[in-house]
């Protein structure tokens, strides 16, 4: 561990563990971004919605639950699963008339449901701040590379992140279903002439997708304050992840996501008042090189 | 344009001359509000609805604009013609860089990566507490005494608006906005007979960012503030809102939908704290039932009227 800190100064290597861990909820809710963004076509800006949905559901139900692990476990497994059935109403309820419409009007869609879905948490949650307590298991540190403490929640977070990627992939890769959405997001139409329910596929793939801003809203209720707005930054990120990994592209997602997290961290080192441009400063290089993202997209 | 319309014009011109005159002082700011976001929203009607481009971020040009007027009004000496020139002028050249990062890019990526480096405006705006002032904005700009009392203001911002209107109008009636609308309809073959699509676009992302730098300028004019929520992105899909409610495909249409939507939303937030709540609403009724705006809506039915007594007489 004594090479490792000879080469990197333990401040940086502390800033390079946060950005990890930032990461992980970036690629969450990025990811759930870029499927339906890669399969529907929708850019979905009510995501960032879905994701504050997510945090305050996981603050009543871990509440409701008696707080505590069993709370924090509660609230991972239903939280998702309400933003889901939030989102299987809204697709099946207008998204699914307006497939043939353009993307600005589909844009436009998303961001109308984005401004009732603000103001119901206000209506429902009030407009304090809300705090989900870190679960008992995860509580503390543990010493990192020689006696540097790491939160025991990040790291949790840092296994979460590629668990969730492996299981994307299988998903899409090495599933029926995930075959047929990759085969629908290059030709929906000779997807539907082969007899196909591409209609129900599109629905399918929305609400994962709006799962994952709700996993991503719940795992990250623990290390922030959950507020109303928390939204707004959050959806510009995951749109510059999408956008810089290739839209469409999981492993896209995760390349942003890791770009984005560690310039975030990084460049409050280097500039702390400012640290927030170096991620768009990435975003602008990345893409005067390569205009449509690193990897390649499914457009 | 037909006797008819010119009539219709100056009609409306001179009911809005004499506003001041009888609606309160309240309802003047109003009109004069309604008056620049109609500007904003024209603006961006220009590269929206006739030039086809996904402009999502058009706040952010309304916002420097603004911002560009203010800082020299306050911290230059320099006479406040020359601010309410510059701001306009730096929004246009904001225009400029912004759309050479991202006219290489096709519609949605497009407006995805301006969304994104406009946030990134925002968040120097908001943090810059030392220039910019921070997330309080800056209060109390000092005006030229020629504009310091409401009344001053509204003419101003009539006469500004009316002319921005009058010389839109022209660019969208000129052979540039011409070529600008073959370019929405069919890009490739614009490129094929010989047309520069990129460098047309780029001079409409231009001139939209210039009027929206105006719209901005008229802005510090009436309200003697700037804020960074100015430039937030969430107030740019409000502008593509007015676009698309009033008609994105005629001149006129993104005026209406400013009044509309800038009226509605000082009446509704006298009864509720829930004014998004209804703007979600009404947005999902207009794309549902309106997707050609209320004045694309009256066109067509006018068209309608007017093509049926042809059909009889054969």
């Amino acid at each position: 561990m004594d090479v490792v800190y000879s080469v990197i100064p333990a401040g940086v290597l502390s800033q390079i563990f946060v950005g990890l861990s930032r990461t992980t909820i970036l690629f969450i809710v990025a990811s759930g971004l870029t499927l339906i963004l890669g399969v529907l076509r929708i850019p979905n800006v009510a995501h960032g919605s879905l994701y504050m949905i997510g945090a305050f559901t996981a603050f009543s139900v871990a509440k409701l639950s008696g707080g505590g692990s069993t709370g924090f476990w509660t609230a991972v497994a239903i939280a998702p699963l309400a933003v889901a059935a939030i989102s299987f109403i809204a697709e099946r309820g207008m998204f699914q008339f307006l497939y043939e419409r353009e993307h600005l009007m589909l844009l436009l869609l998303t961001f109308a449901f984005s401004l009732v879905f603000g103001d119901l948490v206000k209506l429902v949650w009030g407009s304090e701040y809300k705090s989900v307590p870190v679960p008992p298991v995860f509580q503390g540190f543990i010493p990192l590379f020689g006696g540097l403490p790491f939160p025991l929640y990040n790291l949790f977070l840092l296994v979460a992140g590629p668990v969730v990627a492996i299981l994307l992939w299988l998903l899409t890769n090495r599933t029926k279903m995930g075959k047929i959405a990759r085969a629908a997001a290059v030709d929906r139409e000779m997807v539907g002439a082969v007899g196909i329910n591409v209609s129900r596929v599109f629905a399918t793939v929305f609400v994962i997708g709006c799962y994952l801003a709700g996993l991503g809203g719940v795992l990250v209720a623990p290390t922030v304050s959950v507020t109303l707005g928390m939204d707004h930054n959050l959806i510009i990120e995951a749109f510059l992840i999408v956008i810089i990994g290739g839209l469409g592209n999981i492993w896209g997602a995760l390349l942003g996501a890791l770009i984005f997290g560690l310039t975030q961290s990084l460049g409050i080192l280097i500039w702390p008042k400012f640290g927030i441009i170096f991620p768009y400063l990435a975003v602008v290089v990345v893409l005067l090189f390569r205009p449509t993202g690193l990897l390649k997209s499914t457009w | 344009m037909s006797r008819e319309t010119v009539l219709w014009l100056a009609g409306g011109i001179v009911v809005l001359l004499l506003c001041p005159v009888f609606l309160p002082r309240f309802y003047v700011y109003l009109v004069s509000l309604i008056l620049l976001y109609g500007l904003l929203a024209t603006s961006l009607n220009l590269v929206l609805g006739y030039g086809g481009i996904f402009q999502f971020h058009h706040a952010v040009f309304y916002g420097i604009g603004a911002y560009g007027t203010t800082l020299v009004l306050t911290k230059t000496g320099l006479p406040p013609l020359f601010a309410f020139i510059a701001g306009p002028l730096i929004s246009a050249a904001f225009g400029l860089v912004l759309g050479v990062i991202c006219i290489r890019l096709s519609k949605l990526y497009f407006g995805m990566l301006q969304i994104s480096l406009g946030s990134l405006v925002w968040a120097i705006v908001y943090r810059w507490y030392s220039f910019t002032g921070g997330d309080d904005g800056i209060h109390g700009i000092p005006l030229p005494e020629l504009l310091s009392s409401p009344k001053s203001a509204y003419y101003f911002t009539l006469m500004i608006t009316l002319v921005s209107l009058f010389v839109l109008w022209r660019i969208i009636r000129s052979p540039f906005g011409s070529v600008l609308q073959g370019i929405r309809d069919n890009s490739v073959r614009s490129e094929m007979i010989g047309i520069n699509v990129r460098r047309h676009q780029l001079l409409a992302l231009v001139l939209a960012g210039f009027f929206a730098g105006i719209a901005g300028t008229l802005f510090v004019v009436v309200d003697n503030t700037v804020f960074p929520d100015m430039l937030f992105w969430t107030l740019s899909l409000e502008i593509v809102i007015m676009c698309l409610l009033g008609g994105w495909f005629t001149f006129l249409g993104p005026m209406l939908g400013a009044a509309v939507i800038v009226a509605l939303r000082t009446f509704v937030s006298t009864y509720t704290d829930y004014w998004a709540l209804v703007l979600g609403v009404v947005m999902m009724l207009v794309i549902f039932f309106l997707p050609n705006g209320i004045l694309g809506y009256v066109e067509e039915k006018l068209k309608k009227g007017l093509i049926e007594p042809e059909i009889k007489e054969q």
